[in-house]
């Protein structure tokens, strides 16, 4: 069966209907600000990218990308290194604009909305889609709770008893709870690599993002602790749009519904996961699946 | 490889010879500071007692008396100074860390770096020029702008640095959970590099506080209490230099257990410092 994910949302409709606001409904969370507009995703698509060229000077990292990423659902990129992926997922919550001299075109929508539009707050994109990375970065100078309420803190929530909640959902989220809830105070840079990870996972779940971003994030852990991450991550997406890049074409396989591979900073092939690693219609990707070359 | 008797020697040689040589260089290193210490011990510690410490200066020809005043003034100058310039180097060194082009930064750091090697008493002409002038004559405030002018450029330069330690996998951590920038700067890089931050700023005190220069003609000195910072002030380095240069034998005598207590503040300061910057990075600042 020959899947056309331009449009993956077709294919899907034994799915239950679509939800407003993909995640948590905490539209009652007070912020200072007003949110961009959180309204009934039109569909089942949270990221529909079209014609994204990304640039780091002189230097074209990504080429004509056009490709649909289906909400509620893990999506994996692969790709051999340097092949655009880190820097695609960085633009979906614009932080590849942050690199100094960095360029992009085409547009991205988010549930419909343009989040490169003239009017659009990058700050405010970047609460909605949340981001874990490959090296895991609590912040050294707060305790394991102040670092997963951080974003809340910072971000206006002043009620400290909203904020301990979510600290405690976020937590049971990121399957953290148990292990930690008994010394929430200590630094968060105490806990092991794998939880560090597992806290950063939660801080980013604290602020109630729609979409979830990871940049190789089980990389850097030893096979047990990927383990509970790709867990995490099968939990994580029945509320969640998650996008995950990753090396381990292993984890792409067992944890993602979908699957894009990059090749050279162009998309290769993007199709249901089982596809990809099992029938993939592309010369590349079979040689990359299978290993023989990246 | 070469292994034979006469070779091995010389080899061994050549390293007992580098050896003693970077060892005597360690110790000309620390010998002046000791034998400072060991003089101004010999010297000063008989003159300093609780008189010294709380009684003003005695009129000339009278022996006894204190520095209470110089020491004071030299507090009051150093906090002034602080006040001027530990926003503006702080803030400045967040500048060149967070925000400025390539291109500015460049200029910042050579201006910092140029301004940290201008004499001081360059800067007591500067202070002189801004301050005395306009005030129509010397002040607390004048010697205040002196010092603080020159502990700009040192706490700009301490600050990027201890900035730009702060991984940078923090702000992009922070930036992903939809922070705003300042809120970033100040919450979370400026407090991870707290420590580094308040150790620029101690160690740039510490080397105002021992400049007589930029005070000469701008805090001036002064023989009694300061009551108003429009008024000259006392301060140590400047006592000591107007004692040393007395033809008093009593003088000199305070100038030497001034000069200790000159040198014991700038201890207690460093020390501060070692205290501060053990462990940094490694505990949490709850």
């Amino acid at each position: 069966m020959n899947v056309d994910l331009t449009a993956p949302q077709s294919k899907r409709e034994s799915d239950p209907p679509v939800v407003a606001r993909p995640g948590l409904a905490l539209s009652a969370i007070p912020t200072k600000r007003e949110m961009p507009s959180r309204a009934t995703p039109v569909s089942e698509v949270a990221f529909e990218v079209s014609d994204l060229c990304c640039w780091f000077g002189q230097h074209q990292a990504v080429y004509d990308l056009s490709l649909r990423i289906p909400a509620k659902a893990v999506t994996a990129i692969i790709g051999p290194s340097g092949c655009g992926k880190s820097t695609f997922l960085r633009c979906l919550n614009r932080m590849h604009e942050l690199v100094r001299g960095s360029r992009l075109s085409g547009q991205i929508r988010l549930f419909g909305e343009d989040i490169y539009g003239p009017r659009v707050d990058a700050t405010l994109v970047r609460r909605r889609v949340g981001m874990v990375f490959q090296k895991s970065n609590p912040f050294p100078t707060m305790s394991v709770g102040d670092n997963v309420t951080v974003g809340l803190r910072l971000n206006g929530v002043r009620d400290r008893r909203v904020r301990e909640e979510w600290m405690e959902r976020a937590l049971r989220m990121a399957a953290l709870w148990d292990e930690v809830k008994d010394h929430l105070d200590r630094p968060g840079t105490s806990l092991s690599g794998g939880q560090q990870q597992r806290l950063c996972i939660a801080r980013a779940l604290a602020v109630q993002p729609e979409v979830l971003l990871m940049d190789e994030p089980a990389s850097a852990l030893d096979p047990i602790a990927t383990t509970k991450i790709e867990e995490l991550i099968q939990e994580l997406k029945r509320d969640y749009t998650i996008v995950i890049v990753t090396h381990n074409m292993q984890q792409a396989a067992r944890c993602s519904d979908y699957t894009a591979f990059f090749y050279l900073g162009r998309l290769v092939e993007y199709d249901k996961t089982e596809k990809v690693f099992t029938n993939p219609s592309n010369k590349q990707t079979e040689d990359y699946v299978t290993g023989r070359f990246g | 490889m070469n292994t034979s008797a006469t070779y091995q020697t010389w080899r061994k040689a050549k390293n007992l010879i580098m050896s003693a040589l970077s060892l005597a260089c360690a110790v000309a290193v620390i010998a002046p500071l000791g034998l400072i210490l060991f003089y101004l011990i010999k010297a000063g510690a008989g003159a300093i007692d609780w008189h010294f410490l709380t009684q003003l200066p005695k009129p000339v020809g009278e022996t006894g008396g204190g520095m209470s005043n110089a020491i004071v003034g030299t507090l009051t100058l150093l906090a002034l100074a602080s006040i001027l310039g530990v926003p503006v180097g702080v803030l400045g060194g967040v500048y060149l860390s967070e925000y400025g082009g390539e291109r500015t930064n460049w200029w910042i750091r050579f201006g910092a770096d140029v301004l940290n090697g201008v004499p001081s008493i360059v800067w007591g002409i500067v202070a002189y020029a801004l301050v005395v002038v306009p005030m129509k004559g010397f002040s607390t405030y004048a010697g205040g702008v002196a010092l603080g002018l020159m502990m700009i450029p040192l706490i700009i330069r301490t600050t990027e640095e201890v900035l730009l330690l702060v991984p940078n996998g923090y702000r992009e951590a922070a930036l992903a959970l939809g922070i705003s920038r300042w809120k970033i700067i100040v919450r979370i890089v400026m407090k991870t590099a707290l420590k580094g931050i308040v150790t620029g700023v101690l160690l740039a005190a510490g080397r105002v506080a021992g400049e007589t220069a930029p005070l000469l003609f701008t805090a001036f000195g002064n023989r009694f209490w300061t009551h108003h910072l429009r008024d000259p002030i006392a301060a140590l380095p400047l006592q000591i230099f107007t004692y040393a240069i007395s033809p008093y034998d009593d003088w000199h005598r305070q100038a030497w257990a001034g000069a200790l207590v000159l040198i014991l503040v700038i201890f207690l300061i460093n020390i501060g410092v070692r205290t501060l910057t053990r462990g940094r990075f490694s505990e949490v600042a709850k």
